[in-house]
């Protein structure tokens, strides 16, 4: 086996153009997965050494996150975290301090597990991922269009995540995402879901975006919970239907983690939980100087 | 199979080592540099016992291709006291009975060393909440957890 | 030998004994010097790899390592042919079959081969290549399946012991236990409330942080070292060379330290491999588990099924109980279901009981000792009856305990009478601490148990030398997994009356100290250390003897005090320890002392716990409040280890209680053989842990010791799971009480 640590993108594409030739950022799933018994490929590429891909950059408009920066960057980043708490939040359940110096959004999303606790997160803030194409250029495709199935992802061969890109928040926007798991760290989501409203200033909803983890073969985005939120002030009508369609927008399995049964009920639950915290931030930012 | 020669700083040495693309750095540590303090307890980031310090991020020595240490500076159990004159965190868990069997050990000083260069004065929540990555099995805790606690509290008395 | 009577046990005033001294090997410990299994390293050391079974179950039609022992790097490839088949009794052949399979694989991570290479790398590819053709046979995962007729079977020739008549026909059961008082009908017809339910667990792992390890080097002329590390090396030393068809002594063991054990350490697995394929390859050989395979291979602690029934008077009376209880023993037989027939009613008394426990085997890895082995379940299923009757009989959780706790002079269930016991102070200790009293709120619950287990004495020896400069080593064979070095020492202080850290304690290997059983059974302080104390003592008269001719009186004019020896009429200046260590040429030559016994007067073991939890109704979700424990320690040497032992149990019976299980998929596959999805509690899940150490000294021991390393897992599964019916009016019966299984009870309501 090889190892190459390129600088540029250009170069670890031209890398990526060797068969069995495997990116990795953290390395935090491709290791657990070789030492359980996963083919190794003939060569590894390291990301990190591409500046583009671990820096953390705000422009006016858009936030732009190296698909292989830490989670300790994005934890560690006060402005980001002020933008997108519930983001950060979720990257931040990642696994311990230890793993958190090496995960990545750019990892989270194309290891395409469904329990990926960043992915949700991303998808209510519509994050979009830049991807460095084989012949040289680059493609953006919305983050939820990324994964098609567990380690499976719309990534063609040669392909790799640069960037995640994500629009500034309007005003009154607030994102939250909440997970269950029977410990209180270091586990695998059973359920996740990520609520993010925009308030007008009477606190009434304009915009929601509803996402739900480790409840289907992939992330699912839940326009039906959105609708019964948008238009409402977060009452409970309004919470209470959006966790139904929640729950209703779930297609889960029976598996080591939980039951069907349970991963439904939780769903809603959890989504209302969400969009009560979204909507404080979003209220807390009433005003705000931004 | 090649192997790749990596060279860096561990405990203020300067080191060099040769290791295969994919072998782990807790298996360079131990086997080539014979730093067998660091812990393997799983292999795949779950327990924390062979978290080290590598250019002052706390890391699992497990979670990373060997290669990747080229050009860092790593600290692990061994690098913390100075000759015979143990750090306060080492003083306070031998004082407070924080190590049953002793095997977790050198992580969560490792680990507990890193939360203190952060935060100088955390709570209870914060030091379990900082020590979750690391698992230990025969104390249940609560010793480590008033250990790391007084540590601190010695070293801002100190550095007051 | 009994222990002598000392008039320290009524006269404590104790100056090193109850003292908190630093343990003597902490600095390597902190420091990262001190060598674990894994950490040996020899010249020329070869690295293994084992090949283990996929299949649950399966007849090996055959195996091939020709491919195998051609690869780059291989020196040794061994398979079970490559030792002898025991002839002994049928337990001797379960050993060896467990630790590599020959006619069948009976779980997956059962070892079918092994081989030992250059490097890691090259030993895991060649394993890899080594060919076994299997036949896939139908699995047994229960004690339901095992023991529903027709079941498949494990093995062919296993008769139930310990039913009569004797069965004709081969069955999964191994054997029965039973344990029996009284008149059972009668007893449940004078009873005004009788509470019955079907209790399970899944099995559990021991979750010690170090895997195993073991390195192994054979001279050609046979002579074998063994560096391993284990509750107990010389144990390591008999049941390997059984399986390797050796004398012991053709072996010596070295201990490494020891990274966690529970009792899951107490057995042999990579050893004899490790052995083997030394001698094969001429060269050292190292084995060293990773985590999965320390998951699938190695012992958890049974899976059960408990149906219980108990009966009481209207004042809170235990008149009948009725226990039927299947132990799951992995593959082979040996769960702790006797055990746990034996421990389940023993903290009360009870009149009319009919307990009987089956050994049962299902394809699983074979079942290890784990904490108080088998009593944490048998006392789930009762501990939760018990929380039942009080409720409706409307009586205090720790007042139904006391109303019918065994005291001393009581007969236990199983048999003897209790000598001085401190069952009761712990409820009482419980009941007068201000945590029982805190209010609670919403969602919020309170759960208490009680637990029992005994004490084992088994074998010690240990040698004390005194160096010329006074100071003084003292060797035992006793592995130290939680501090013991530091209780050897303080018991050696005390009885020479010299400061703590003037003595040097030393686990020796299985050459230079006598025979020790393993540290397992909260018998090392008690029982090692009670030899620790008679070498002492027979030092200490050696002492007393040389400062008797040297001054030129009779022995009785000179006593031993504060670490020098007096003239009981002051008429000489005292000597001490180092002077008589100076003067050793003139007296009689080098100070040194050996004891060795067979501990009894062991005592028993009691622990009270209460737990207060928050249940999220919406999700099942618990989270442990406060939690504390009263445990009868005897007497306290090292009251900060004594305290981390009775923590360390607690937790471990919470995880155990909430989140840990062992889960299989439909091939008899372990689906969860890693810390991520195997749950064990990390420290954010926890809270402090308060501990209440009861001292109602031991009789039986010089100081009053009991063993305290058990018991203290014993209360939690039941504490838990009543503090759960306690916050949300659900009466789980099966564990772990996981958030999936809790909302389920919440949501479902008529379970
Ligand atoms: C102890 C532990 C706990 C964990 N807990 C959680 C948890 O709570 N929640 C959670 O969601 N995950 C968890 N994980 C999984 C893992 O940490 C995360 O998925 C993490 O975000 C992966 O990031 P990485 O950079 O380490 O990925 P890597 O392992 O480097 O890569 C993961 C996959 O993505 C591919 N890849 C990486 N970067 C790119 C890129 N830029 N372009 C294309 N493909 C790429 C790799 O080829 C690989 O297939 C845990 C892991 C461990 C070891
Ligand atoms: S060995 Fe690295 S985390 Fe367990
Ligand atoms: S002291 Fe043994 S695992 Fe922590």
């Amino acid at each position: 086996m090889k190892y190459f640590a390129p600088s540029t993108v250009e170069e670890a594409a031209g890398l990526l153009a060797q068969p069995n030739t495997k990116v990795f950022a953290g390395a935090t799933d491709v290791i657990p997965q070789i030492r359980a018994g996963r083919p190794e490929p003939d060569a590894l590429v390291d990301l990190k050494k591409i500046d583009r891909l671990v820096s953390v950059q705000r422009t006016d408009a858009t936030w732009v996150i190296g698909a292989a920066t830490p989670t300790t960057r994005l934890t560690g980043n006060a402005e980001l975290v002020a933008e997108f708490p519930g983001l950060v939040e979720a990257a931040g359940l990642i696994g311990s301090d230890q793993v958190q110096s090496r995960s990545s959004l750019g990892g989270n999303l194309c290891n395409a597990s469904p329990a990926a606790d960043s992915v949700p997160a991303m998808v209510i803030n519509s994050a979009r991922a830049v991807i460095a194409t084989a012949n040289g250029g680059t493609r953006t495709v919305a983050v939820e269009d990324v994964p098609v199935g567990p380690g499976r992802t719309t990534l063609a061969p040669g392909e790799f995540v640069v960037e995640i890109e994500i629009d500034r928040p309007p005003a009154r926007t607030g994102d939250a995402y909440l997970r269950l798991t029977p410990r209180t760290e270091m586990d695998i989501a059973v359920v996740g879901a990520g609520v993010r409203v925009t308030l007008d200033e009477s606190g009434t909803v304009t915009d929601a975006r509803v996402a739900l983890g480790a409840v289907a073969p992939t992330v699912v985005r839940v326009t039906a919970a959105e609708a019964a939120l948008i238009g409402s002030k977060l009452d409970d009508v309004a919470l209470a239907a959006a966790a139904a369609a929640a729950s209703a927008a779930c297609n889960p399995i029976d598996d080591k983690r939980g039951t069907i049964a349970y991963r439904t009920h939780v769903a809603g639950v959890l989504t209302r939980r969400a969009a009560v915290i979204a909507g404080q931030r979003a209220a807390e930012k009433n005003g705000a100087s931004r | 199979m090649s192997r790749i020669q990596v060279s860096c700083t561990v405990n203020g040495d300067s080191v060099d080592f040769l290791c295969d693309a994919d072998g782990s750095l807790l298996n360079a540590l131990r086997d080539e540099l014979g730093l067998t303090g660091i812990k393997e307890g799983c292999g795949t980031g779950d327990c924390g016992a062979c978290s080290i310090l590598m250019d002052d991020e706390l890391n699992c020595a497990c979670l990373i291709f060997a290669p990747e240490a080229t050009g860092t500076t790593i600290t692990t159990v061994e690098g913390l006291a100075d000759g015979d004159h143990l750090t306060p965190l080492q003083e306070c868990f031998l004082e407070g009975a924080a190590l049953q069997c002793g095997i977790c050990t050198p992580g969560f000083l490792v680990a507990a060393t890193a939360l203190l260069q952060h935060n100088p004065n955390p709570t209870e929540t914060e030091i379990r909440y900082a020590l979750a990555g690391n698992l230990c099995r025969c104390t249940g805790y609560d010793k480590i957890v008033r250990a790391v606690r007084e540590a601190a509290a010695q070293m801002r008395e100190a550095s007051a | 030998m009994t222990i002598a009577e000392d008039p320290a046990t009524t006269s404590p005033g104790y100056k090193w004994v109850g003292t908190r001294m630093i343990r003597p090997d902490g600095f390597e410990k902190v420091t990262g010097r001190a060598r674990f299994g894994a950490d040996i390293k020899l010249n020329g050391m070869l690295y293994g790899h084992v090949l283990r079974s996929p299949h649950a179950h399966a007849t090996i039609v055959s195996i091939d390592t020709s491919e195998a022992e051609k690869m780059a790097g291989v020196r040794a490839v061994i398979t079970g042919a490559d030792f002898p088949d025991p002839s002994g009794p049928a337990g001797d052949q379960d050993l060896q079959r467990n630790v590599i399979a020959r006619e069948k694989a009976l779980y997956e991570g059962h070892t079918i081969a092994a081989v030992a290479a250059q490097t890691r790398a090259q030993a895991k590819a060649a394993a890899e290549a080594i060919k076994v053709v299997y036949e896939v046979l139908p699995h047994v995962m229960s004690v339901d399946e095992a023991m529903a007729p027709g079941a498949p079977l494990l093995h062919p020739k296993l008769m139930t012991k310990g039913v009569d008549p004797a069965p004709t026909e081969p069955s999964n059961v191994a054997s029965r236990a039973v344990y029996q008082g009284g008149d059972l009908d009668l007893g449940f017809a004078e009873s005004d409330v009788v509470v019955e339910g079907t209790f399970t667990t899944k099995p559990v792992h021991q979750g010690y942080i170090e895997p195993h390890a073991a390195v192994a080097d054979t001279t050609p002329n046979g002579r074998t070292t063994l560096w391993c590390s284990s509750q107990g090396h010389f144990t390591m030393r008999s049941l390997s060379a059984k399986v390797l068809g050796w004398e012991p002594s053709k072996l010596k063991v070295i201990p490494a330290e020891i990274g966690g054990g529970f009792g899951g350490k107490t057995t042999i697995y990579l050893e004899p491999l490790a052995v083997r394929l030394s001698q094969k390859a001429g060269r050292p050989v190292k084995l060293v588990m990773s985590r999965d395979e320390v998951f699938r291979a190695t012992g958890p602690a049974s899976g059960t099924k408990i149906v219980g029934k108990l009966g009481f008077k209207n004042d809170g009376t235990m008149v009948a109980g009725e226990l039927w209880m299947a132990y799951e023993a992995g593959a082979f037989a040996g769960s702790p279901a006797g055990a746990g027939s034996m421990t389940a009613l023993a903290p009360y008394t009870v009149p009319n009981f009919l307990i009987e426990g089956f050994d049962v085997v299902v394809n699983k890895p074979k079942v290890a000792a784990y904490r108080a082995p088998g009593a944490p379940m048998s006392s789930f299923a009762v501990e939760s009856l018990i929380d039942e009757a009080a409720k409706k009989l409307g009586i205090d959780p720790i007042d139904i305990r006391l109303k019918n706790a065994v005291t001393e002079g009581c007969t236990a269930t199983y048999g003897p009478k209790f000598p001085r016991i401190g069952f009761v102070e712990t409820l009482e200790a419980i009941k007068n601490h201000p945590n029982y009293q805190i209010p609670l709120g919403p969602n919020q619950g309170r759960g208490v148990a009680s637990g029992f287990w005994f004490n084992a004495g088994l074998n010690s020896s240990a040698t004390v030398h005194v160096n010329e400069d006074g100071n003084v080593i003292v060797v035992t064979g006793s592995p130290d997994i939680g501090g013991s070095r530091a209780s050897m020492a303080l018991m050696a202080a005390e009885e020479f009356g010299i400061d703590a850290a003037r003595i040097q304690p030393v686990v020796g290997d299985t050459e230079s100290v006598g025979y020790n059983d393993q540290t397992g059974g909260s018998r090392t302080t008690l029982a090692t250390g009670a030899a620790v104390i008679e070498a002492c003592r027979k030092v200490i008269a050696d002492l007393r003897g040389r400062a008797a001719k040297q001054w030129d009186v009779a022995l009785e004019k000179v006593e031993w005090v504060d670490g020098q020896a007096q003239h009981v009429e002051g008429t000489q200046p005292p000597l001490s320890l180092a002077d008589l260590a100076r003067g050793w040429n003139r007296t009689g030559g080098p100070l040194t002392a050996s004891a060795a016994l067979n501990a009894r007067g062991v005592g028993s073991a009691f622990s009270t716990q209460v737990v207060d939890l928050e249940i999220d109704p919406d999700t099942g979700h618990v989270t442990v409040l406060r939690y504390l424990t009263a445990q009868d320690a005897g007497r306290a040497i090292h009251p900060s280890y004594v305290e981390g032992q009775l923590q360390g149990g607690v937790v471990q019976g919470i995880g155990w209680a909430l989140n840990e299980e062992y889960i299989f998929d439909r091939n008899g596959k372990m689906e969860n053989p890693g810390f991520l999805d195997y749950r064990i509690p990390v420290a954010s899940d926890m809270p402090m842990i308060d501990t209440i150490v009861v001292e109602v000294p031991n009789p039986g021991h010089p100081y009053g010791v009991r063993g305290v390393g058990e018991v203290g897992i014993v209360p939690p599964l039941a504490a838990v799971a009543n503090a759960v019916d306690d916050a949300v009016s659900r009466r789980i019966r099966d564990l772990p009480l996981s958030p999936v299984r809790i909302l389920d009870a919440i949501l479902n309501k008529d379970s």
